[in-house]
């Protein structure tokens, strides 16, 4: 019920500091599939019970691991995306923040030629609730069902998502793709995925300003949509020139404005919110109709 | 286009140019009429006095002058140095030889977003806004997306040229150049990088008439030299204050403040703000797992703006937790009850735990972010707080 995780996903982390051990034990005690850990040096040790490698091609070979989530610092991640596309491993999960832009240039052209998905950078990573959570997100706001949801922005993922739980509407899997500027997994490609994933009923796509991902998604939904779909932009208040927090989030000139996003999306018949709250009644009707 | 805040001057950004082997005109900094003066003598001819400050449209503003000799330009660098150009003081001036100008080209490279791939720009269309070009004459501007693995290659830089119709005589001069520029932004992790104009002299030569170059804040790590060319404006003192504490703080232009944690929810925070038809004072991120003292700090650095009416604080716990939020509330108000009323919502990892400790403590607490923004709203309107300060406001 699910796209791009689910309870067959074998997962490998990537930076097993404080924060790695320490999320690595909050998935598994969610019932993710926790394989292996890897930090150069560490091979053959155990970090809380989970077996250690030098290499991710070793934890590969050694494991079957078919996901990577990254912790590695800023100054490291990239050089850790590429180990795993270099592992032709089909999902990598990157929650580390501040990896230079040329640096994921760099990253985008590789994985354009490669056969991973890149979940991220600087992003809570994706949950198909109930099977597989690869990420830091607090699980309890997600339940099982079937709106697909992405989202650019972190913990107002968990704020949109709690919103749905509550209302009694489950997910199918939340794609938390990340603020930057460049990210593996644009919002139209999310989209796309979701719309051709036959559990998906519905979908929420959670924008900010900034770029123009949400426009390009609004067009592919307008020429290929096949479910209903409601959207949600952070940032309409926000002043052009300032940049709030995310990389990404800056408004240029006209370019990247909350305004050209929500006509976007209303053209393609997709209502947006005003508020994160006004979310599950719009899912509900769009469901309804 | 997409800019960042780690801005370089003109100077600074011609002196990485001519490292890299980018013709550049002969020039010198100033920050006295005197000093301008001996520059232009040991600079000789005809030169030009530029204002040295981070914003664009200098020379309508008259922050440029050109001078024949010493004297002028004593005359000259007075009357730029202190001027104020969209709100900021003008400390320096470069003093430059003024180039011998037969016609202007316009180059730059930033990153296109949408293709995931820097983009080369080249136009004849020079000393123009580049974005006014691109909105009314599209045509006239050449696009190159090079391979950010390889750079741009000799014949990408070739086929810039002839596509933007550049003269075939000076096609390898300016092909060249484009070849450095790429190579600069690159190796300085540049997000713009642009030489506008580019002159081609009356000898044909090309030589940079000004340059732009913006670095990735993210990539200051490795930019051990550009990180300490990086100026703080006045402004966004605060800002840096904030980001040296561990949140990221944007100062708006209301009256309520916010606090939240990730930038999409208090982004989101700001809209309910104005949804509630109110107006933020500020956007103020404390990032993921905030702990009590980077809270405590956030509050006093919202509540230290004599603008803000009333406080509102949304936390949906994740990595963040509600009691941490708590305690760092409660250890602001023990030390001095705020000023202003303050409002909370909180939700998510540990949010009861939160709202205990917050118990008996006076603030208002709301459970729906909505219902916390009107609140908030509603308080700052009545709120006797100190009236607006009577500076005015800076343009960004």
């Amino acid at each position: 019920m699910s796209v791009l995780l689910n309870r067959n996903t074998r997962v490998l982390v990537q930076g097993m500091g404080r924060e790695g051990r320490f999320h690595a034990g909050r998935m598994r005690e969610y019932g993710t599939q926790v394989v292996a850990g890897v930090s150069p040096g560490s091979g053959g040790t155990d970090r809380d019970g989970i077996r250690m490698y030098d290499t991710v091609a070793a934890a590969v070979d050694a494991t079957g691991a078919n996901a990577s989530l990254i912790f590695v610092p800023a100054t490291g991640a990239a050089d850790a995306i590429l180990e795993s596309i270099d592992a032709d491993l089909p999902l990598v999960v990157c929650i580390t923040e501040g990896i230079p832009v040329h640096d994921m240039l760099k990253i985008a052209a590789v994985l354009a030629e490669s056969r991973t998905t890149l979940i991220g950078p600087n992003c809570p990573g994706a949950i198909t609730p109930g099977e597989c959570k690869i990420g830091i997100m607090p699980a309890e706001n997600f339940s099982p069902g079937s709106v697909g949801f992405v989202s650019r922005s972190g913990t107002l993922t968990y704020e949109i998502a709690d919103g749905l739980t509550r209302a009694g509407l489950g997910q199918s899997t939340c794609l938390g793709i990340g603020g930057d500027p460049i990210v593996g997994l644009p919002t139209p490609d999310a989209v796309r995925l979701l719309n051709e994933d036959p559990t998906t009923e519905a979908m929420v796509i959670v924008g900010e300003i900034g770029g123009s991902a949400e426009e390009k998604a609004a067009e592919y939904m307008r020429a290929f949509g096949r479910k209903p779909a409601v959207a949600f932009i952070a940032g309409r208040s926000a002043p052009p020139g300032k940049r709030m927090g995310h990389a990404g989030a800056i408004v240029q000139g006209d370019q990247g404005t909350a305004g050209s996003k929500v006509r976007a999306f209303e053209e393609a018949g997709i209502p947006v919110a005003n508020a994160p709250s006004e979310i599950p009644a719009l899912v509900r009707e769009a469901l309804r109709a | 286009m997409f800019g960042w805040p780690v801005k370089l001057h003109e100077h600074q950004a011609k002196t990485v140019l001519a490292r890299a082997g980018i013709p550049i005109p002969r020039g010198r900094i100033a920050t006295t009429p005197d000093e301008a003066a001996n520059a232009a003598r040991e600079i000789g001819g005809r030169v030009a006095v530029k204002a040295q400050v981070h914003a664009g449209g200098r020379g309508k503003a008259g922050g440029i002058k050109l001078a024949d000799d010493p004297e002028t330009a004593r005359t000259a660098a007075r009357a730029i140095l202190g001027m104020d150009i969209k709100g900021l003081k003008v400390e320096k001036v470069y003093v430059e030889r003024a180039a011998k100008v037969r016609s202007e080209l316009y180059l730059g490279v930033t990153i296109d977003r949408d293709r995931r791939r820097p983009v080369v720009m080249l136009s004849t269309v020079g000393g123009m806004d580049i974005e006014e070009v691109a909105a009314t004459q599209p045509g006239r501007i050449a696009r190159g997306w090079p391979d950010p693995r390889l750079g741009l290659l000799p014949f990408e830089a070739r086929r810039l040229c002839f596509e933007a119709g550049v003269p075939k005589e000076l096609v390898a001069a300016v092909a060249a150049v484009a070849e450095r520029l790429y190579g600069v932004f690159v190796s300085a992790d540049a997000n713009l990088l642009e030489i506008n104009p580019l002159f081609v002299q009356e000898d044909g030569s090309v030589i940079a008439g000004d340059a732009k170059l913006d670095v990735d804040d993210s990539a200051l790590y490795r930019q051990t030299e550009l990180a300490t060319w990086k100026e703080t404006l006045a402004d966004e003192r605060l800002e840096e204050r904030a980001r040296a504490l561990g949140f990221s703080y944007v100062q708006l232009d209301g009256d309520v403040g916010v606090i939240g944690n990730g930038a999409g929810l208090v982004m989101s925070t700001l809209d309910a703000v104005r949804n509630a038809g109110g107006r933020a004072a500020n956007f103020l991120d404390v990032g993921g797992g905030a702990k009590a003292a980077v809270v405590k700090a956030a509050l006093e650095v919202v509540l230290s703006h004599p603008r803000v009416k009333s406080v509102l604080i949304n936390i949906f716990g994740g990595i963040t937790r509600g009691d941490e939020v708590a305690h760092g509330i409660v250890d602001v108000i023990r030390a001095q009850p705020p000023r202003v009323p303050l409002v909370i919502r909180l939700s998510g990892t540990e949010a009861q735990a939160g709202r205990t400790i917050l118990q008996g403590a006076p603030l208002v607490s709301r459970e729906t972010m909505d219902e916390a923004a009107s609140e908030a709203v509603r308080l700052a309107r009545s709120s006797q707080g100190a009236p607006p300060p009577s500076t005015p406001a800076r343009k960004p």
